[in-house]
């Protein structure tokens, strides 16, 4: 997810890890890796991580003040607690993890900066972290130039892959896709989208439009709001006279309260008009100022999701201090990240940034996650995921009213899709810098 | 036609909510030169104190009626505490509140981001908000037509309070002429002070009317704070009346071009039309004629 970053703001961006870049040179780095035997891929200097105590600095990297940190904070406490628990299990390769936890601060520059500083500064063998998706193609150049690592935990929307970051939120055939085949196997129609003014939405809705035309959906009406602007009473009344048969909502954030108060205030219901969201999530429905049972969501995760560590991660989180008391598919990719990371390490049997990029491309690496068993694919650092559809309950639950046959393999690019011209994709992957 | 009408109603329902958020800055702003950046704050304040008054009458029916003296009165100490402490040293230095007030908002959201779920916490609209009213065949939401009262209520009382009362005579002459006010034994100090606790007491009540439109989170204050600086200099400064057509044809031009165009652009459109206006007239629609030399 993401709000679009002005080409200021990136210019402002480079300026700034330019700027820290020169420093940090001038300062120097601490000690050499001891295990730094492969090349780096790229350019960048040795890595400077050390690996010779018995301890392994990573470093998480949220948005704890400003706008993001509404959603980033519990990212935060999540990964928090994955290492408390890996640490408690013997930590990885032998050593405990020791976290340096930086704020993102809501602000795009500050994460390439901090970026920077967390791998030349601090020397971390990892970074794990961000949300929008302004702030990873904030961090991509820094990791790219430093070759260092990010593991980006949020659903997003594709179009997207680098050998320095690893993606454990689902690509847009893992949400996006799965949502419409359950609204064509519902026998739904007509179909109006709603969604935030920025590059997820746009993106997503460019694919549901493509996708829709395929399955003989219609499209009725596409509607968007700035992320910043909660009133949707004009758009919503927009709604109301094209009457669609359901839904697709990508608007994100605090505007998507604004998007239920303005949709039951008109007097639309879920029993005839109902919503498919694909952010909201146990968070964020008791939020809304407004029962929203009967609408639906498309995650891979649920809490209510019935596997053999599921009740093990929600008993943990739940016990755990500054806890929100539920768990959601962004924890639970945030999770998820924290434990790829190990089985890459030990199925390397190294830190090295090269060594755990030839594992993830050599080995098969699998993580039994609290969504089910998943799998990385090692050419484009995405996991497999299982697509589900959940409606919401009195008890602001998802009761699953639909699964995908099988785990879905992560298509980034959409390459294994017909409907999906090349040109598109190429003007997509344009658009979205 | 048929379009025209939501959009005539739903734009007065948006004016009448940035008229909400704009009385007070008219107020502090206008009459008192004051740039406060935390008036959105003293906002989002209104709506928490809403949800609090929620949490301590369940029944919304009622929690929203209580809610908003209560809203009007945190939020107006708030602005004393304000005043008192800070704003007094800075009067006749404009720029200087503008910097000062904006850490105290920063302090503000950070202090909501600790204290309530940095979700954002939920408030119920009252059952007797549900529903709608069919106005020549398009269905209003009453909580659009709610907000229109609220705002006329909040006009109404503020300019007869400003016109009626002796306080009201004594803000008046102070914008006027403060030296000469002073001289006739006007207590300016006093006047400011409470000149800025209402002033922050009616973004309280705003408050109350956003959290039931959109929501209520640390964040909330800053989506407020330059529509409502835009609609107050378009109006004229220290004019209630050029605030309110203002605030009305913003947010009907808002509504319209959100229908012509999209969400996006039109916020882009209404601004161009307040910036292209002021340029043409920088004074605003309406004019104080002052007597003082300055």
């Amino acid at each position: 997810m993401s709000t679009t970053p002005s080409k200021r703001r990136r210019a402002l961006a480079a300026v700034g890890a330019i700027g820290t870049t020169m420093a940090l040179l001038l300062a120097g780095c601490g000690a050499r890796a001891s295990d730094d035997t492969a090349q780096a891929g790229s350019s960048a200097a040795a890595s400077c991580v050390d690996t010779s105590g018995s301890t392994i600095k990573l470093g998480f990297l949220n948005s704890l003040t400003g706008g993001m940190a509404i959603s980033e904070k519990t990212v935060s406490n999540v990964l928090h607690m994955a290492a408390d628990e890996i640490n408690a299990s013997g930590g990885i390769l032998g050593k405990k993890i020791q976290y340096v936890q930086e704020d993102g601060a809501t602000d795009w520059p500050t994460f390439a900066e901090k970026t920077d500083k967390l791998l030349t500064q601090d020397c971390v063998a990892a970074i794990f972290g961000g949300w929008t998706s302004s702030s990873r193609k904030a961090v991509k150049p820094v990791v790219e130039k430093r070759n260092g690592l990010f593991f980006y935990p949020v659903q997003y929307e594709g179009l997207e892959s680098s050998p320095n970051i690893y993606y454990t939120g689902a690509t847009t055939n893992q949400q996006i896709i799965p949502a419409m085949d359950f609204l064509a196997a519902k026998g739904v129609k007509t179909l109006f989208l709603a969604g935030s003014d920025y590059v997820f939405p746009r993106t997503a809705n460019a694919i549901i439009k493509l996708y829709a035309a395929k399955l003989g959906i219609k499209i009725v009406g596409e509607e968007y709001v700035p992320l910043d602007k909660d009133d949707w009473t004009s758009q919503v009344a927009k709604i109301a006279a094209a009457k669609p048969d359901f839904i697709f909502n990508t608007i994100n954030g605090s505007s998507n309260v604004g998007f239920i108060k303005a949709y039951y205030d008109a007097g639309l219901t879920p029993a005839k008009t109902p919503i498919i969201s694909v952010s909201i999530a146990e968070e964020e429905a008791p939020a809304m100022g407004h029962a929203v049972t009967g609408n639906y969501a498309s995650w891979n995760y649920f809490q209510s999701l019935k596997t053999d560590t599921n009740p093990k991660f929600i008993q943990s989180w739940k016990a755990y201090p500054n806890s929100s008391g539920v768990t959601s598919d962004p924890m639970e990719a945030a999770y998820i990240s924290l434990y790829l990371y190990k089985e890459l390490v030990e199925a390397a049997g190294s830190f090295d940034v090269n060594a755990v990029n030839a594992a993830a491309k050599s080995k098969t690496i699998t993580f039994d996650a609290p969504e089910g068993k998943v799998t990385l694919d090692g050419k484009n650092h995405h996991i497999s995921k299982p697509g589900h559809i959940g409606q919401i309950n009195a008890n602001n639950q998802f009761d699953i009213v639909w699964a995908s046959d099988k785990f879905i393999e992560p298509d980034p690019y959409l390459e294994g899709y017909d409907w999906f011209p090349a040109a598109i994709r190429k003007q997509l992957v344009g658009a979205a810098g | 036609m048929d379009a025209l009408i939501p959009q005539l109603l739903n734009g007065s329902a948006q004016g009448a909510l940035l008229l909400l958020a704009a009385l007070g800055l008219s107020l502090t702003f206008g009459q008192m030169g004051v740039i406060n950046m935390a008036h959105g704050e003293f906002l989002m304040l209104g709506a928490f104190t809403a949800y609090l008054v929620q949490q301590v009458i369940a029944a919304s029916d009622l929690s929203i009626p209580v809610a908003l003296p209560v809203a009007f009165v945190v939020a107006g100490l708030f602005g004393l505490v304000l005043e008192v402490t800070i704003i007094r040293w800075m009067y006749r230095r404009p720029l200087d509140t503008l910097l000062v007030t904006v850490g105290v908002s920063l302090i503000l959201q950070q202090a909501a981001l600790q204290i309530f779920p940095s979700q954002g916490v939920p408030v119920e609209k009252p059952s007797w908000l549900d529903g709608q009213l069919n106005v020549l065949g398009y269905n209003w939401p009453l909580r659009q037509l709610f907000t229109i009262v609220l705002a006329a209520v909040c006009v109404a009382g503020l300019s007869a309070w400003l016109k009626y009362t002796s306080f009201g005579r004594r803000i008046r002459a102070t914008v006027h002429n403060r030296d000469l006010a002073e001289t006739t034994g006007i207590s300016t100090r006093t006047i400011d002070r409470l000149t800025f606790f209402v002033g922050s007491g009616l973004a309280g009540v705003a408050g109350v009317a956003a959290s039931l439109i959109g929501g209520t989170n640390s964040q909330m204050g800053a989506q407020y704070i330059i529509p409502a600086f835009l609609v107050v200099a378009a109006g004229g400064i220290g004019q209630l009346k050029g605030t309110i057509i203002a605030a009305w044809v913003v947010g009907v031009a808002l509504s319209c071009f959100a229908y012509w165009t999209t969400g996006s652009l039109a916020q882009v459109l209404a601004f161009i039309l307040v910036i292209v206006f002021l340029q043409l007239r920088p004074q605003g629609l309406f004019t104080v004629r002052t007597r003082s030399l300055a």
